[in-house]
Parts: structure tokens; sequence; C-alpha cells
């Protein structure tokens, strides 16, 4: 929400602070021009990526490592809430005590982590971008530090999920057992719906796949898009004589603190809805139809 | 939103977050919930015996305060009971040895007495004989003083 040098700068021409915004930090040198090319990848969204991921469940394994049966101190409480919580839920949607030893701490994972990576909206537009400028010497630097805001980082993760449906349904069905469910479910088990079944099977775990990553992308790249242009307001103050140019600064000031605000629902109720799709895709991969 | 390598990075950076937390995060926190539901439940299945035996030991010490009240009772009683016999005793001795006493000093008193009037009658006796005698000294009338004098020694 504050403004970098680099932006004042370029305050008249607010479609390219935005877009400069919107370009990775990528091993092409600059914003990538095809929808798909796997030959690049993009460094922010990794490292901090890793970096909250790392971080988050040390933070946890801290507190877990020294976790006693007797009267638990505050960050021992805080953690047993979260995982009864995410434990709860995962009783109630995945029915298979085996699975869930690892579907559980996966779900309480994709929360923790979904839930910081959501987190760095909070953080000033400017800030780290302008650090990096700083840092490696180049005034046009593409710096992006939201990981889910990145369609890579959430569909990294739904496609995950989706590898693990497919795990599962191998495991619980075996694989004649699923491969006898795809034709056959859900019309019926008839020569001529063998192909319609498929078809829709194959739709099915396609849409799951892509609107569980996509929701999580949309709701964050649009915040991201709406702080962007908060902080375009309240650039562009020095541009307007003194009265409008203090409307908009205060303008700036408003919006952004009740954006930033309802942003703190959005953080957790997007890594909420993650984890708890997580947990449906995957026990629905356990029911037989 | 271009899709590139980073997808496959981000899934493999997911699957080995995820299986650290289900080795190292998971297993520690629910051990210890469990371990504390069974250790609370342990407790208040010992408050409950303890609050059953609390209850058995008040009924004990209650009958064993009954009985001791009735023991005393009959202790007491009983000591009555002696006591009195061991008066009654000690009256019915006393009483033979106060009859004992006073008979053999009723003997005594009759003796002395006995004693006395003999000694008395030989006094008397003695008298007589010497005033008769006094008498005798001066006149001698036979016939007039045997009379007299046996009526004296009757008298005697």
């Amino acid at each position: 929400m504050s403004t970098g040098h680099e932006a004042a700068e370029q305050a008249p021409n607010a479609g390219a602070y935005v877009l400069h915004h919107l370009g990775n930090l990528n091993s092409a040198g600059h914003p990538q021009t095809a929808i798909v090319d796997f030959s690049i990848i993009n460094f922010d969204t990794l490292f901090f990526a890793i970096l909250l991921g790392s971080a988050g469940i040390f933070l946890l394994w801290r507190v877990a490592r020294v976790a006693t049966a007797g009267v638990p101190g505050r960050a021992q409480a805080a953690l047993e809430i979260l995982i009864e919580m995410v434990g709860n839920q995962a009783k109630g949607i995945v029915h298979n005590e085996q699975s869930r030893r690892f579907v559980a701490p996966l779900a309480l994972t994709v929360f923790v982590w979904v839930f910081l990576m959501n987190s760095m909206d909070f953080l000033p537009v400017d800030l780290l971008p302008a650090l990096w400028q700083k840092i490696s010497g180049n005034p046009h630097a593409y710096l992006r530090v939201v990981p889910t805001a990145d369609l890579n980082g959430t569909l990294g993760l739904s496609v995950g999920v989706l590898l693990l449906c497919f795990f599962y349904n191998i495991k619980v069905k075996g694989l004649g057992g699923w491969v006898h469910e795809l034709f056959t479910a859900p019309f019926g088990n008839h020569p001529l719906l063998y192909i319609p079944n498929l078809a829709i099977q194959i739709i099915e775990f396609m849409a799951k796949t892509v609107s569980h990553g996509m929701r999580l992308w949309g709701n964050m790249y649009a915040g991201e898009l709406l702080f962007l242009l908060i902080a375009l307001m309240g650039m562009a103050f020095p541009s307007l004589p003194i009265f409008g140019g203090s409307l908009l600064w205060l303008g700036h000031l408003i919006t952004g603190t009740l954006w930033a605000l309802f942003h703190i629902f959005i953080v957790v109720l997007q890594a909420f809805i993650f984890m708890m799709l997580t947990l449906v895709y995957i026990g629905q991969a356990h029911e037989s139809h | 939103m271009y899709l590139n390598a980073t997808l496959f990075a981000q899934l493999a950076v997911f699957l080995i977050l995820a299986l650290f937390t289900m080795k190292y995060v998971w297993p520690p926190i629910v051990k210890a919930l469990d371990e504390r539901a069974a250790k609370i439940a342990e407790g208040l299945a010992a408050a409950e015996r303890g609050r059953q035996s609390l209850d058995l030991a008040a009924k004990r010490s209650a009958e064993a305060v009954r009985e001791g009240k009735e023991k005393a009772a009959d202790v007491i009683a009983q000591a009555e009971k002696r006591a009195e016999q061991i008066i009654e005793q000690a009256k019915d001795q006393a009483r033979v040895e106060a009859d004992r006493i006073i008979a053999a000093a009723k003997g005594e008193i009759e003796q002395e007495a006995m004693r006395a009037k003999e000694d008395l009658r030989e006094r008397v006796a003695e008298l007589a004989v010497s005033g008769a005698e006094k008498i005798l000294r001066r006149e001698i009338d036979a016939k007039a003083h045997a009379e007299m004098l046996s009526s004296i020694g009757r008298d005697l």
C-alpha cells in the first residue's frame, strides 16, 4: 500500500505500474508471454512458498517436539486447538482411519501454509519489490510476494491433491476396481455407457482440480490487484491540486485500511476452504459408487 | 495467469511439507492429547473411587462410634452394679463385725458388773461383820443380836 520510489516516478503510468507488479521474478528474466511454458520457473513464488512453508511447519515442529501430556503451554494449547479442529474435520469427511494418518496432517499443512502464503498480502505492495530492486541493483527488477496469487502456486497444490485422489482410488478400490468405476459410474454398467461415463469422470476430475486451484488463486489475485489500485490512488496525489490530492491520500488511507481488514477474513476463509476441499476430494476417492 | 515449471516444484514442496508434518508435528500432539484425555479420565475415576471410599469410611466410623457408645454404657452399668454389690457386702460385713463387737462388749460389761457386785457384797459383809463386832464388844445379847445378825446376813 505504500508508494515506492520507482512507482512514484512512474505515477502517471498506472497501467505500467500494475503490469510490472504482476510480473514474476523468473528464470526468463522478463514476464512470461506464452500461457504455458514449462521451461520457465518463478523464483519469487518458490522462494516465498518454501520460506513460509518451512518457517510455518518448523514453528509447529518446535511446539510439537516438546509437547507434554501435562499442563500445555500457550503455544501447545494453540496448536492443539488447530489440530483438534483439522482432526475433527478429517474424521467427519475421510472415513478411513489409516488414510487419516496422512490426510489429516496433510490438511493441517495445507491450512497453515496457505494461510501464511495468503498473509503476504498484508505487507505493503511495494515494500518487498522496492527492497529487492535495491538489493539486486536493478531498478526494474520484478518480484511478486504472494505465492497464492500465482496460478502455479495454487494449481501445484490442487494437482497434488488430484494425484493423492488417484493414489487413494487405487489403494482403496484396487486398480481394476477403480478402472471399473471409471467406466461404469455415474450412469450405470452398460457397454453403450462406457464412453459417456469415462468422459464425465475425466471432466469431474479436471473440474475439481482446476476449480480447487483457481478459487484460491482468483481471490488472492483480485485482492492483490485491489491493493495495487488503492496504492495507485494514493500515488496520484502529488499530480493534483492540493485539495484534490489530499482527498486521494485520505482515500488511500481509508480504503487501504478497510480492504486490509476485510482481507484478514478472506485470507483465513480461503485457507480453510482450500483445506476443506482437499479433505472432501480425498474423502470422495474413498467412496465407491 | 501463466503456467510454468513452478507448478511441479510447488507440488513437490507440498508433498514434502505434508510428509514432514505427518511424521514430526502431528503424532506428538495427538499423543499428548490422548495421554491427557486418559489422565483426566483416570483422575475422574480416582476421584469417584475416593468419594466412595470416603462414604464407606464415614459409615464405618459412625458404626464404630455407636458400638463404642454401647460398650461404654455396658461397662458403666456393670461398674455401677459391682459398686453396689461391694457396698452391700461391706455393709453386711460391718454389721456382722459391729454385732460381734457389741456382743463382746456386753459380755465384758456383765462380767465387770458381776465382779463389782461380788466385791461390793464382800465389802458389805466385811463392814457388817466389823460393825457387828464393834457392837458385840460393848454388850453381848446373844438373843437379841443373833436375830439381827441373821437378818443382816440374809439381806446381803
